[in-house]
């Protein structure tokens, strides 16, 4: 059967809380029942469109104005409906993480950006999510907040699998919190997908910290080679603290194509995954390299 | 379902419309308020047909619940033109034969709008860019980018033109 994608035919009861004391009430009053987030739809709605994901009740937090902000006081804390757009135009965002500047950039188009969140982004947890690379390298947090309590965690921890992640039924999203950047700092987004606004085929972010000659720390993670983006920790662990020579770095390059496991489908295959992911990943390096001469100074 | 009425302002008007909670923007607009500018085109988000303003910004309707525009500003192509006279960027599409069969056109226009909103003098490339969203089966998009650069041009001489006037008429010069 042919979907049509011009009407939503699923039935729900629409909520649409102004604060969040009652997007968190109406959380745990249906915490039992089948509820869905929106925040911008681009996700969610397309789902709801074309499988048979339903949705009883559909929470819109959009409307939720207190959590809609961009902080850079210390590090960079990113409210739950800020648009993707917000993001982005927010100079320090580009100054200071650029990776994650480059990973929204690359995401669809201004209209589509215009209604995602990032919070949106890695609730829905897909491996080949943009924002979710830059935020790991850059050792990001979610907050989580429900009714009762607030917890603060990874989000390499957050997300553990396709779809999936920790946030239990009464909870949201609430807040992403990055830590401020070290010393000598560059970091650097690169994707490869069939047309720049398409998504992933696979996608590399990486963090990294100079001292002279000498790769002080290294965080590399890569998108849609697994069933959720992974940290390459191997390669990172052949890299960390050592002079950057091309023969270490072949073998880095090696242990990268190693660490991560693709599969086929519609977007790529896994051989051709496999193939590229050290190129990226070289390519990645030296641009967060070159980079870590300007970012990260000053703050 | 439970229908929850809305209220919003629709090129300058304000409506108050009753809709379904699954209701969605596109739909509303074309098939309830008859205003057939807006398109459907892929339904997931992914051509950017259905593209209209909302408070200003460029948003997909084929991805926006009705119910979520309560309260809102909202601009379709219709809402471009002042009277008689057409939006310079719809003059531009027309003098750079921008449009072919015209199913993109109203998506492509509202975007480019926007693109020079953020960006007065975008490079070819700048456009490219920021356009990508919206696709179009026919043109191959030279005459679109021209016309947008063009636009880009007209207004810059329009602005230099309002300088000059200002300078003349010595009213206070502003800062941009």
């Amino acid at each position: 059967m042919q979907t049509n994608t011009k009407i939503l035919d699923k039935h729900f009861k629409y909520l649409a809380p102004t604060t969040l004391e009652d997007a968190l009430k109406y959380l745990s009053h249906y915490k039992k029942e089948n509820l869905k987030i929106l925040a911008g739809g681009t996700d969610l709605l397309v789902k709801m469109k074309t499988t048979d994901l339903s949705a009883d009740y559909l929470i819109n937090i959009k409307g939720i104005k207190e959590l809609d902000y961009i902080d850079i006081e210390v590090g960079l804390k990113i409210g739950a409906v800020t648009s993707l757009s917000g993001v982005v135009k927010e100079k320090k965002v580009k100054e200071k993480y650029i990776a994650l500047f480059e990973g929204i950039h690359s995401m669809a188009a201004p209209a589509i950006r215009n209604m995602g969140t990032v919070a949106g982004n890695l609730g829905n947890a897909s491996p080949a999510a943009d924002t979710i690379p830059p935020l790991i390298v850059f050792g990001a947090k979610v907050k989580l907040t429900s009714k009762q309590k607030e917890r603060i965690i990874l989000v390499e921890d957050f997300i553990t699998g396709v779809g999936k992640t920790v946030l239990d039924p009464d909870e949201l999203i609430t807040e992403i919190i990055i830590p401020k950047t070290g010393e000598n700092c560059g970091s650097a987004f690169i994707k490869n997908s069939r047309v720049k606004a398409d998504l992933s085929k696979i996608n590399c972010a990486i963090y990294l910290e100079r001292e002279a000659n000498r790769c002080k720390e290294i965080r590399i993670a890569f998108g849609s080679v697994a069933i959720k983006v992974i940290r390459a920790r191997k390669t990172e662990n052949i890299l960390k603290g050592m002079v950057l020579n091309p023969e270490l770095m072949s073998h880095a390059l090696l242990e990268a194509s190693k660490e991560i496991q693709p599969i086929d489908d519609i977007r790529s295959t896994a051989d051709y995954r496999i193939m590229v992911a050290g190129k990226m990943l070289q390519d990645a390096i030296e641009l967060a390299w070159a980079r870590a001469d300007n970012e990260g100074r000053g703050e | 379902m439970e229908k929850i009425p809305i209220a919003f302002t629709l090129n300058g008007h304000m409506k108050q419309i009753i809709v379904f909670p699954n209701d969605l923007l596109i739909n509303i607009l074309r098939d309830e308020l008859y205003l057939t500018g807006t398109k459907y085109g892929c339904g997931i988000g992914e051509c950017g047909a259905c593209t209209v303003f909302v408070e200003d910004e460029p948003i997909l309707s084929c991805l926006t619940l009705a119910v979520s525009i309560n309260g809102k500003k909202i601009t379709t192509i219709e809402g471009l033109a002042k009277g008689n006279e057409l939006h310079p960027m719809q003059i531009a599409f027309l003098k750079n034969a921008a449009v072919q069969c015209g199913f993109c056109t109203p998506g492509m226009i509202l975007t480019a709008i926007s693109l020079l909103k953020e960006n007065s003098d975008p490079t070819e490339e700048e456009i490219k860019e920021y356009m990508r969203g919206n696709i179009c089966r026919c043109t191959g998009y030279v005459q679109i980018v021209k016309a947008i650069k063009a636009c880009a041009e007209e207004q810059s001489k329009q602005n230099h033109h309002d300088t000059i006037d200002s300078i003349v008429l010595s009213r206070p010069c502003q800062d941009d």
